[in-house]
């Protein structure tokens, strides 16, 4: 037996964690000893400590050696898990950003929530640099638990329990499946590590590789909200507070497809004979199915969980090209749909605040007396189509050169697929879009609408991700690209 | 018993697990189903352990232990959050929101 050597750890690589755990603790210090008092600072408290992790990761961006390794390789730090770790905070501080008002205003616990909210955020940044099993499981709980409960936050709100509740016992049970991928995926490679397992199923094959692959990939498209595992979303989306929504659809969704790509991208690159056809069947099954339920939807936001079922499928369908840049496409386009996303919610917030509802009806005429406010649902909403140069439509284009250039069978069905969803989903983005120009204003609204300032902020930040990145995308694939050096020219690929 | 037939319990208690999940309507019930199969989960990572002779799997069981505590206390939270406002209820009466 071997003496136990205690692992180096490089403090500069796990920092933003670091800074992360600290603001969860002091936010529960805050609310221990200052009480009541504490109300009116956590939530200054919570974003400013969610910029503060993004100093670490500036500097672990550009420090000389950008890819770190821990534990034997279970814990990496690379330039992508740089960037989807940047991604969730930005991402959470602009849900912070959308909270302010909402949870300030309403019957809501105020220090709890934005606890959770940071803690679930430390799950999303560890999930980015695990590459072993037992860290991917505990990440995902660490991101996942808090939610379940951010769901139910409105508790005296019948529909915010259910949705609490749905989300739990469909979030537990695929965590369940999961675990029982993972023990078998174990069992036939001895290791919890994922080169390792990736290793050792691609030697020996046998049933239960088979079955664990399957369970693991049901696993984490429960979380990804891919059809047919998609029923909790769009009812845990209505009812819970719509801060929390936008994180769940927006930071939640992304967490489960990092965990998928390393998965996939480590352990399951030599399984692709299992991989190609569940993942296929489940992206063209998402597009297609979120897109034809949210053509009749008259709610925005049940529109907008079925869009991001639509939209789970496009990003499911590059890991059928997984060897040909699917991966990269992947993480562009979570970054893009990120922005997108985030900013619809808001502006929809943002309206709901004088409307009190989310009816699609509910919109008409808004250009007329908002014209600010329609004219950014209306780039967001076009982003979401595909229009360039905003935004998704990058995330369009890298999707589709991977499927393209892959040749594969699966891949080729699955682009024909995004071609015809894109066309599907047009309708009923740039019919909310009609509706805001062109129909009449309900009677009595024509005073503008009154946005609060961290509101307009929030819509601000992601206005200018949505326009800047579909611009000038160069950076962000640099970013995702593993290889990329700062100097590669950003149209090399 | 050999831990082939651990690995083959731990199938039986999942399935079993899985199945009460979907048939049963009682958050309560349902709620312990989960906890089946998470437990079925743990005898297969000890049973795999002791085949490989490898002490990863016992100590990935540990963590689910943790996990699988966190998720009661959150799990009973919210149950008791619906049972508050309405008693006795099942979880196909959770419709409020549908389509």
């Amino acid at each position: 037996m071997p003496d136990f050597v205690a692992p180096t750890l490089d403090l500069h690589a796990l920092a933003p964690e670091f800074v992360l755990a600290g603001v969860v603790c002091v936010l529960l210090l805050l609310d221990v000893v200052l009480l009541d008092r504490a109300k009116a600072i956590v939530g200054s408290i919570a974003g400013l400590g969610l910029l503060g992790s993004l100093v670490p990761i500036l500097t672990l961006a550009t420090s000389d050696h950008p890819t770190r390794t821990m534990f034997g390789g279970s814990y990496v730090v690379d330039s992508t898990s740089l960037l989807l770790k940047a991604l969730f905070i930005v991402s959470a501080y602009v849900v912070v950003l959308l909270s302010t008002n909402y949870i300030g205003e309403g019957d809501y616990w105020e220090s709890e929530y934005y606890t959770l909210l940071v803690s679930s955020v430390l799950g999303m940044t560890v999930m980015a640099s695990a590459r072993d099993l037992i860290s991917i499981f505990v990440a995902l709980e660490l991101l996942s638990i808090p939610a379940y409960m951010l769901a139910a936050w409105s508790k005296r709100d019948g529909r915010s329990n259910e949705a609490g509740m749905k989300y739990y016992l469909m979030g537990v049970f695929a965590s369940a499946i999961l675990l029982y991928g993972m023990s078998l995926l174990y069992g036939w490679s001895g290791s919890t590590q994922l080169s390792e397992i990736g290793r050792a199923i691609g030697e020996k094959n046998s049933p239960a590789v088979t079955l664990g692959v399957v369970f693991v990939l049901v696993g984490f498209a429960f979380k990804v909200s891919a059809v047919p595992f998609h029923m909790w979303a769009p009812d845990t989306y209505e009812g819970a507070p719509t801060p929390v929504t936008a994180f769940l659809a927006v930071a939640s969704k992304a967490a489960g497809f990092v965990a998928l790509i390393q998965v996939i991208g480590q352990a399951l690159v030599l399984r692709m004979n299992v991989m190609i056809p569940v993942v296929a069947v489940l992206a063209a099954l998402s597009m297609t199915i979120g897109n034809l339920i949210a053509l009749r939807q008259t709610n925005v936001i049940r529109m907008l969980a079925y869009s991001g079922i639509a939209q789970a499928g496009f990003m499911l369908a590059p890991f059928v090209a997984s060897q040909y840049g699917g991966i990269d496409a992947i993480v562009i386009y979570l970054v893009l749909y990120a922005a997108t996303n985030l900013g619809a919610f808001a502006v929809v917030m943002a309206i709901a605040r004088r409307t009190r509802s989310a009816e699609i009806s509910s919109f008409g005429g808004l250009f007329s007396y908002s014209p600010g406010l329609a004219v950014a649902l209306s780039v967001f909403l076009a982003s979401f189509v595909g229009i360039p140069p905003l935004g998704i439509w990058y995330g369009k284009l890298s999707v589709m050169r991977a499927l393209i250039e892959s040749q594969g069978r699966w891949a080729t069905v699955l682009a024909i697929f995004v071609a015809l969803n894109t066309a599907i989903a047009a309708y009923y983005y740039l019919n909310v879009a009609k509706t805001m120009w062109f129909d009449d204003a309900p009677e009595g609204e024509s005073t503008p609408i009154k946005v609060p300032t961290s509101l307009r902020f929030a819509v601000g930040i992601a206005l200018v991700a949505t326009i800047a990145l579909g611009v000038y995308p160069g950076p962000l694939t640099d970013a995702a690209t593993p290889e990329a050096t700062p100097a590669a020219a950003p149209s090399g690929r | 018993m050999s831990p082939n037939a651990y690995v083959l319990l731990g199938a039986v208690l999942f399935g079993i697990g899985a199945a009460g999940l979907l048939i049963r309507r009682s958050p309560l019930v349902m709620f312990m189903c989960i906890e089946l199969m998470l437990n079925a989960v743990n005898v297969t990572f000890v049973a795999f352990s002791k085949m490989l002779n490898d002490v990863g799997g016992q100590v990935v069981v540990f963590f689910v232990l943790v996990v699988a505590a966190a998720e009661v206390v959150v799990g009973l939270g919210i149950i008791v959050a619906v049972m508050r406002r309405r008693s006795g209820i099942s979880a196909d009466d959770l419709s409020l929101m549908k389509g």
